[in-house]
């Protein structure tokens, strides 16, 4: 099954210039591959996703609020040690392990949400299956336009990416 | 189109380098057969590891009798290294993460090395308090879970805080590590000449496609870690010497503690990346990418650092002078003059006076010399915990309690032992892993082409006109 079409640029550069045209002339489903992250490309491809920050601002706020809890709960209600009359709500002994549990909370959190946002683990994609696939992580940027955009038409659409400078291959399943 | 080299002007990466040639260059290290010095290492440390194994069992089996601790000194060789290790731990965490939030493009070449050196130094220094405890099966009473008997832990203590200090730092540094490691995995899955390692590094790599959306995010989520990844090495050692300063045993109670400790930190962290990087860059011929720039920058933290652990030493003996405290004089003064003299002159000969040489461009510029005083700065470091631990423990407030230490045969046996199974850890991570972040190289030989294109005045080959050294 056709995936898509996939166009190999030299430079992180020409492929910034060729994702505005292509998406001037009408195609939406378009996906990327770089060997390291290039600047603009998410804006220039519509795809920019902001929830990361926010995401990991609730993590650490959860965080906070359970680890500082945790400690309150289990010195005053559930274990509490009179130690030489100290108050048993010591608030201030409670923040290096709240703080902890905060980066811990954002860390572990922020992994899992990657993954799962970037769609991880995956065994199997049909762009690593092409040819020019393997320098798409070394020197080559590769533009995907993928079969099911309704504006997709293989013959017509192979010829207009050919005209932006690209090297073009099939992407097949 | 031509492709551009990035040499020149930028020494961050030297010699006539292209994207292909850099990735090559770098994913050799892990495809080729391992150059010969390498052997003499991971056989040096895989001996090291067995005799920490017989060291450990040693003392599970015959009981913390076999080491040298006595009362006072109940903290003996066990928790010098546990704070020596934590801190040669942290140049790791420093050079990944806070030198992502300033930007620096130095550390690319670096933070891949000096991450792995983090995980193993904490590994080993999380071992020193386990076995401490002398039943290590009983190691998960101390983290807080409901259990029958209804106890929990004594969160107001700093032990408590060591725990999950310790264990946070653990856990994000090994997350860091591995989240910087997918991009160059899916590399090496992709060049796999055998269907075997194709396979491994295909199932580490989690599939990673490299496509833009994806880089978004993981950038996005890259440099949020590291931000946070900074205060928490900051707050580690700092909890690590409240362990200490929330004692009354002289020499221990006072409040420069975490400063105190937090450069040392710094400071022995970046001499043993030094100690590693100078013999791997031979060894592996990575010259181009560790260039001399990035030593000479490491040897002035180091200093930086340095210097800060020295001002701290002359500030204890004005404290003990200022204070009018007895005991603390009497301290300082047993440190001066007492039978453990030699250890306290010799660290203030090394981390006071042979760091000085770092000053001198000509003496950073050799590498053998910074090789020596990288190693010579560990020892220094080494000394002053046990300064600190157990020059301070065996003379507290009663005359009639002070008692001395004399390690024993298992304690130093589980010292040289941890330093085994650091460098057989690392060698072995370096056998499979590539020990200098690929995409990362390349990303830097990107930006630094760009800044290049800047300086000719050309346009640069940018949209909308935005500041393209702008991380997102």
């Amino acid at each position: 099954m056709l995936h898509g079409l996939a166009a190999y640029f030299e430079t992180p550069e020409d492929l910034l210039d060729a994702v505005p045209k292509v998406r001037a002339a009408g195609y939406r489903y378009l996906e990327a591959y770089t060997p390291f992250p290039v600047e603009g490309l998410v804006d220039a491809l519509g795809t920019r996703d902001e929830r990361i920050p926010w995401i990991a601002f609730t993590l650490g706020a959860l965080g906070a609020i359970g680890g500082f809890a945790l400690q309150a709960w289990v010195q005053v209600a559930a274990y509490p040690l009179n130690i030489g009359g100290k108050p048993l709500l010591a608030w201030p002994a409670y923040i290096p392990i709240t703080f902890e549990l905060t980066i811990l909370s954002i860390t572990l959190g922020l992994f899992v949400t990657l993954l799962a946002l970037n769609g991880l683990p995956l065994s199997y994609h049909p762009v690593t299956r092409t040819r020019g696939y393997r320098r798409a992580l070394v020197d080559r940027f590769v533009l995907v336009v993928e079969a099911r955009d309704p504006r997709f038409e293989l013959s017509e659409t192979r010829r207009f990416l050919e005209e932006l400078g690209a090297a073009v291959e099939e992407v097949r399943d | 189109m031509e492709p551009k080299p990035a040499s020149g002007d930028s020494a961050l990466i030297q010699g006539e380098h292209t994207y292909e040639t850099l990735s090559e260059k770098l994913a050799a290290v892990v495809e080729k057969p391992p150059p010969g010095a390498w052997w003499p290492v991971f056989l040096i440390g895989g001996l090291g590891a067995a005799l920490l194994l017989y060291a450990i069992l040693v003392t599970f089996i015959q009981g913390l009798g076999t080491w040298g601790i006595n009362i006072p000194v109940g903290w003996g060789f066990d928790i010098v290294h546990f704070v020596w290790w934590i801190g040669i731990g942290h140049a790791g965490t420093l050079i990944s993460a806070i030198l992502v939030l300033m930007r620096q493009d130095w550390r690319d070449s670096l933070n891949r090395l000096t991450e792995v050196m983090t995980l193993f130094a904490v590994l080993c220094a999380a071992l020193y308090p386990l076995i401490h405890m002398g039943r290590a099966q009983n190691m998960y009473w101390i983290f807080p879970y409901p259990n029958s008997l209804g106890i929990w832990p004594q969160f107001k203590s700093p032990l408590t805080w060591d725990v999950l200090a310790i264990m946070t730092y653990l856990t994000i540094s090994t997350l860091f590590l591995y989240l910087g490691l997918i991009p160059d995995l899916a590399l090496l899955r992709e060049r796999a000449q055998s269907r075997f390692t194709r396979i491994l590094y295909g199932v580490l790599s989690l599939g990673w496609t490299g496509s833009a959306t994806h880089w978004h995010r993981y950038r996005a989520a890259y440099v949020l870690l590291a931000g946070l990844a900074t205060p928490v090495v900051i707050s580690v050692h700092s909890v690590v010497s409240l362990d200490f300063a929330y004692g009354v045993i002289p020499g221990w109670h006072i409040t420069v503690f975490p400063p105190f400790f937090a450069s040392g930190a710094i400071y022995s962290g970046f001499a043993m990346a030094l100690t590693l990087i100078i013999p791997l860059r031979k060894w592996y011929r990575l010259e181009d990418v560790v260039t001399n720039r990035h030593l000479d920058w490491m040897a002035k933290v180091m200093l930086a650092s340095g210097l800060g652990v020295a001002y701290i030493y002359l500030l204890e003996i004005f404290i003990a002078w200022y204070s009018g405290e007895p005991f603390e004089i009497r301290q300082q003064l047993w440190r001066f003059s007492g039978p453990y003299a030699p250890y306290y002159w010799a660290m203030m000969l090394i981390n006071v006076g042979v760091l000085q040489l770092m000053w001198f461009p000509r003496f950073r510029h050799n590498l053998w010399v910074l090789f020596i005083v990288s190693i010579l700065a560990n020892v220094g470091m080494w000394l002053e915990r046990f300064v600190i631990v157990i020059i301070s423990l065996s003379r507290d407030y009663l005359p009639s309690s002070a008692h001395l230490y004399h390690p024993t045969w298992v304690d130093w046996s589980l010292y040289l032992g941890t330093l085994g199974f650091f460098l057989f850890g690392i060698a072995l991570f370096i056998r499979f892993f590539p020990p200098i972040a690929v995409a990362e190289m390349l990303h830097l030989l990107h930006k630094l082409r760009f800044h290049r294109h800047d300086k000719q005045g050309g346009s640069p080959p940018h949209r909308d006109g935005q500041d393209p050294h702008t991380p997102r």
